[in-house]
């Protein structure tokens, strides 16, 4: 740099230039941390709108409307006792009273005029479970609160179609509407109408869908990461293994189902759309999960454990199975229910394998036909029927309640037993 | 007697060997002559394991098998019958019928649609029994001699623990093959079905046309409306371009603010809360772009002046899928600038620079390579994505660079051609396998390179 002139001059930093630069520089950095700011706040804003628009929906789809008819069951049913409606010929009595026939004309004189599609479709099995409740009912005049339409539900709860506004407005002046819990929602399956759908059939198929993932999973994911981490030389063989590790957890979740499809459906001949074969495809997926977070488990336990186990005459196998293990199980644990949480909220790969199909009733067992969670939210957000915008919400909110308790979970294993060596 | 009882059977009656093993070392170990344990080899509860895996082994294995085979052995009794004379000689009418009265005998289906089948319900009845307990007897057999031969070897200086041992060694291996067999199974299977959809339709036409309106019945040489580019194009479009335009500055400026910028009690607060927004299903994800965003885009298209905007357009599904990749994109910049050392960003504090000058002239240039590696993971992460396009954006094929138009992807396009019936020899099933094969390959091939960069970059900090 021999041509370089240097100026003698001190740079003047109280100067106007010099003031009016490092005023820039520091507005620059002002204007960069607020986007860094905004980043954080956007993301979280998003979040938060999320949730807010799942409650404000879901949260009416706890709720149902009911309409009040009354009953003159004397009249009604010709002289039916208690005692005919309990004992061992409860459901020939019941059968032989008609019960879809005596709601129909107990509402069609109490409100006629206002349309015949009253009350929702499971209304005679609600009379039903009633009147086995309680045989009582039947020897006197009763009014029993019955769940409504589902287009007057919708009209009741917000706006509806006008002819169910109309009709809502003329049950309220009689005094006939009230809100009442949806128990239905909680214990029901899929159906056709809306304000009979509930989400038990699809969280019971989730649970033993989970089931067989968890029992397979576990003990793979966590016997493979023991032997990459304390067994396994370094070959060609165990290079493969990882590869084929690091890749299975990056697949794409739809690509398990092409092979749940091919595999375990086509070739095996498994029952389509069970959670056998769910749980199957469900493990394939979550296994990689656990031997990642196993193997950072079991790297995180120090050296000196296992020479000092060692030292006193253990087996390699017992070091691991008496020492290793035991201190990496929270890691282990963590991670399987993180990978656990993210198959439960899995929806691709049991659409591949046929599990959205209308199940009406809950599994029975492994091999039984079933729908999971995430795939009746999938298939009700297709319903064109306005009831079920806020059934789907109300089962989302359920499974986010299922998954944050799973995280919540996981975070407090690993502050609880989380060891910093 | 079903499978799972006789499973239970042989693992209880595992549990029973276990005891009795144990209990005869124990015998051994009370006996000893000199020091505690005398030349007694192995724990008590060595002997105990290798009397109960010895017994439940061979049993388990011989159940698997016999699943497998015992079908095959049931329909060849039947058909040796001489009702089974009676049968149509159509393959296809006969393995119709043959399915329907088996189920009818297992109890599946209670009524039979073809006449044949109730004339071959009780053969099937039978036969199905007969092999039942052939292999119920033949299970317990093995199991008692397993069993009986492992307690005859049980002696005060047999080296149960290395037995048992060499077992699990041999688990542990197993276990870590299953992840092997996972890739091949899907390698194999995606390219098996692929194979047979190319014999049908060319390659040529899936990879390079231009129509995407797949035919049921196909006719070589012909166009057949296979060809995916409108399939490729959307999926990059609303994954790698429309997502990483949201995700990339969000996961980017959000992983800086909360280690550059925040306190700790902000980071502690705000970390967890961005990882929430990874662990919301997608399913939901899709469900709120559907219902809310994309509706909203639409009227702000409409706003701007845009008269065909769709309400399945492809920048509510993009929007939202960058939102669910943030945390995927903050968390891998947030480790890649922990990783710089930090005489770097202390001596470009040093020289007078400010934060934000040391962040973007210092810290994310010697970060790039991380960061590029989260990106890459990021891209495969959405193109793979399949709920949200599914629910939020359209099914019609459509090569368009209009954000407001309707799009369709590759997984979008794999569950449209799986849905009702699956039969394999349809171009429509295998055309799903030919699109799960590219997305396959693509994705690996990006999950691979994201892998070197970040490896490559690690080491040459380390």
């Amino acid at each position: 740099m021999n041509s370089a002139v240097v100026d003698p001059t001190p740079t003047d930093w109280n100067g106007q230039i010099m003031q009016k630069r490092i005023a820039g520089r520091y507005a620059a950095e002002r204007r960069f941390k607020a986007m860094g700011f905004m980043a954080v706040a956007l993301s979280t804003l998003f979040l938060a709108f999320l949730l807010f628009t799942m409650l404000g929906q879901g949260l009416r789809g706890f709720q149902r409307t009911e309409i009040a008819v009354e009953f003159d069951f004397p009249v009604l049913t010709a002289g039916a006792t208690a005692v005919s409606v309990t004992g061992p010929n409860a459901d020939a009595a019941l059968n032989s009273m008609d019960i879809p026939g005596l709601v129909e004309l107990a509402v069609g004189q109490q409100y006629a005029g206002l349309g015949d599609s009253l009350l929702t479709s499971a209304a005679a099995a609600n009379v039903r479970e009633m009147l086995i409740d309680n045989p009582e009912l039947v020897t006197s005049k009763q009014t029993l609160w019955l769940p409504a339409d589902s287009r007057l539900d919708v009209a009741f709860k917000r706006k509806g179609e006008q002819a169910a506004e109309k009709t809502v407005a003329a049950l309220s002046e009689k005094d006939a509407l009230r809100t009442g819990f949806n128990w239905t929602f909680l214990t029901g399956a899929d159906a056709t109408d809306p304000s009979a759908v509930g989400i038990w059939a699809a969280f019971k198929g989730s649970l033993m869908t989970m089931a067989i993932t968890l029992l397979l999973a576990f003990p793979i994911g966590v016997l493979a990461a023991l032997y990459l981490e304390e067994y396994a030389s370094k070959n060609r063989l165990t290079d493969i293994i990882e590869v084929s590790i690091n890749n299975l957890a990056a697949v794409p979740s739809i690509i398990f189902g092409l092979l749940g499809l091919a595999v375990f459906l086509t070739m095996f001949g498994m029952p389509r759309s069970s959670a056998l074969v769910g749980g199957l495809t469900l493990a394939l997926m979550t296994m990689p999960v656990i031997v990642i977070a196993g193997r950072n488990a079991v790297k995180s336990v120090p050296p000196s454990i296992r020479e000092a186990a060692l030292g006193i005459g253990a087996s390699p196998v017992q070091v691991v199975f008496h020492h290793v293990l035991p201190l990496a199980l929270p890691g282990i644990l963590t991670g399987t229910i993180i990978g656990m949480a993210r198959a439960l909220g899995e929806t691709a790969p049991l659409l591949m394998i046929g599990m959205r199909a209308f199940i009406p009733a809950a599994p029975e067992g492994f091999t039984d036909a079933a729908t999971a969670l995430p795939v009746q939210i999938y298939l009700w957000s297709d319903e064109v029927n306005q009831g079920f915008v806020e059934k789907t919400s109300a089962a989302i909110i359920v499974l986010l309640i299922f998954l944050l308790g799973m995280n919540a979970l996981a975070i407090y294993l690993r502050n609880r037993f989380e060891t910093r060596w | 007697m079903t499978g799972t009882a006789l499973l239970f059977l042989v693992l209880g009656l595992g549990l029973v060997g276990w005891i009795f093993g144990r209990a005869r070392a124990s015998g051994f170990v009370r006996n000893a002559k000199g020091g505690p344990r005398g030349t007694v080899n192995s724990l008590p509860y060595y002997h105990g394991w290798f009397v109960a895996i010895s017994a439940v082994a061979p049993a388990l294995l011989f159940m698997l098998i016999w699943q497998s085979i015992s079908p095959a052995l049931v329909t060849n009794m039947v058909l040796s019958a001489p009702v089974a004379a009676e049968l149509p000689q159509d393959t296809f009418a006969r393995a119709a019928i043959l399915s329907e009265a088996r189920a009818i005998a297992q109890g599946f289906q209670t009524t039979a649609f073809q006449d044949m089948s109730d004339k071959l319900v009780p053969l099937y009845k039978g036969a199905l029994s007969y092999y039942k307990w052939l292999g119920v007897a033949a299970t317990l057999l093995l199991f008692f001699a397993g069993g009986a031969y492992a307690f005859t070897r049980l002696k005060p200086d047999f080296r149960a623990r290395s037995k048992v041992e060499r077992v699990i060694m041999f688990g542990l291996l197993v276990a870590s093959l299953i992840a092997i067999i996972t890739t091949l199974g899907i390698f194999a299977s995606l390219i098996f079905e692929s194979w047979r959809f190319f014999s049908m339709v060319s390659p040529f036409e899936f990879l390079f046309g231009t129509d995407w309106n797949p035919k049921s019945d196909v006719t070589p040489g012909a166009d057949n409306g296979y060809g995916a580019i409108p399939l490729f194009w959307g999926t990059i479009f609303i994954g790698a371009i429309i997502a990483m335009i949201v995700a990339i500055p969000l996961g980017l400026m959000s992983a800086i603010f909360l280690t550059q910028y925040a306190s700790s009690t902000v980071r502690k607060w705000m970390k967890p809360i961005l990882e929430i927004l990874a662990g919301v299903p997608t399913v939901v994800y899709g469900y709120f772009a559907a219902l809310t965003v994309a509706p909203a885009v639409r009227d702000f298209a409409v706003m701007l002046g845009v008269s065909n905007a769709a309400s399945d357009n492809a920048l509510a599904a993009g929007i939202v899928m960058g939102v669910m990749i943030i945390p995927l994109v903050s968390s891998m910049s947030d480790d890649s600038i922990a990783a710089v050392p930090n005489a770097m960003r202390d001596g470009s504090l040093a020289m007078g620079a400010t934060k934000s000058e040391t962040i973007k002239q210092v810290l994310l240039p010697a970060a790039l390579p991380g960061v590029v590696g989260g990106i890459l993971l990021a891209v495969s992460r959405a193109i793979g994505e399949t709920m949200i396009v599914v629910m939020a954006a359209g099914y019609t094929a459509n090569l368009t660079a209009n954000p407001f138009d309707t799009i369709t992807t590759i997984t979008v396009q794999i569950v449209a051609l799986l849905t009702g019936d699956q039969d394999f020899n349809s171009p429509h099933t295998l055309a799903a396998f030919a699109l799960g094969l590219t997305l396959f390959v693509t994705t690996f091939f990006l999950n691979y390179a994201a892998l070197r960069v970040v490896k490559k970059y690690r080491e040459a900090y380390e």
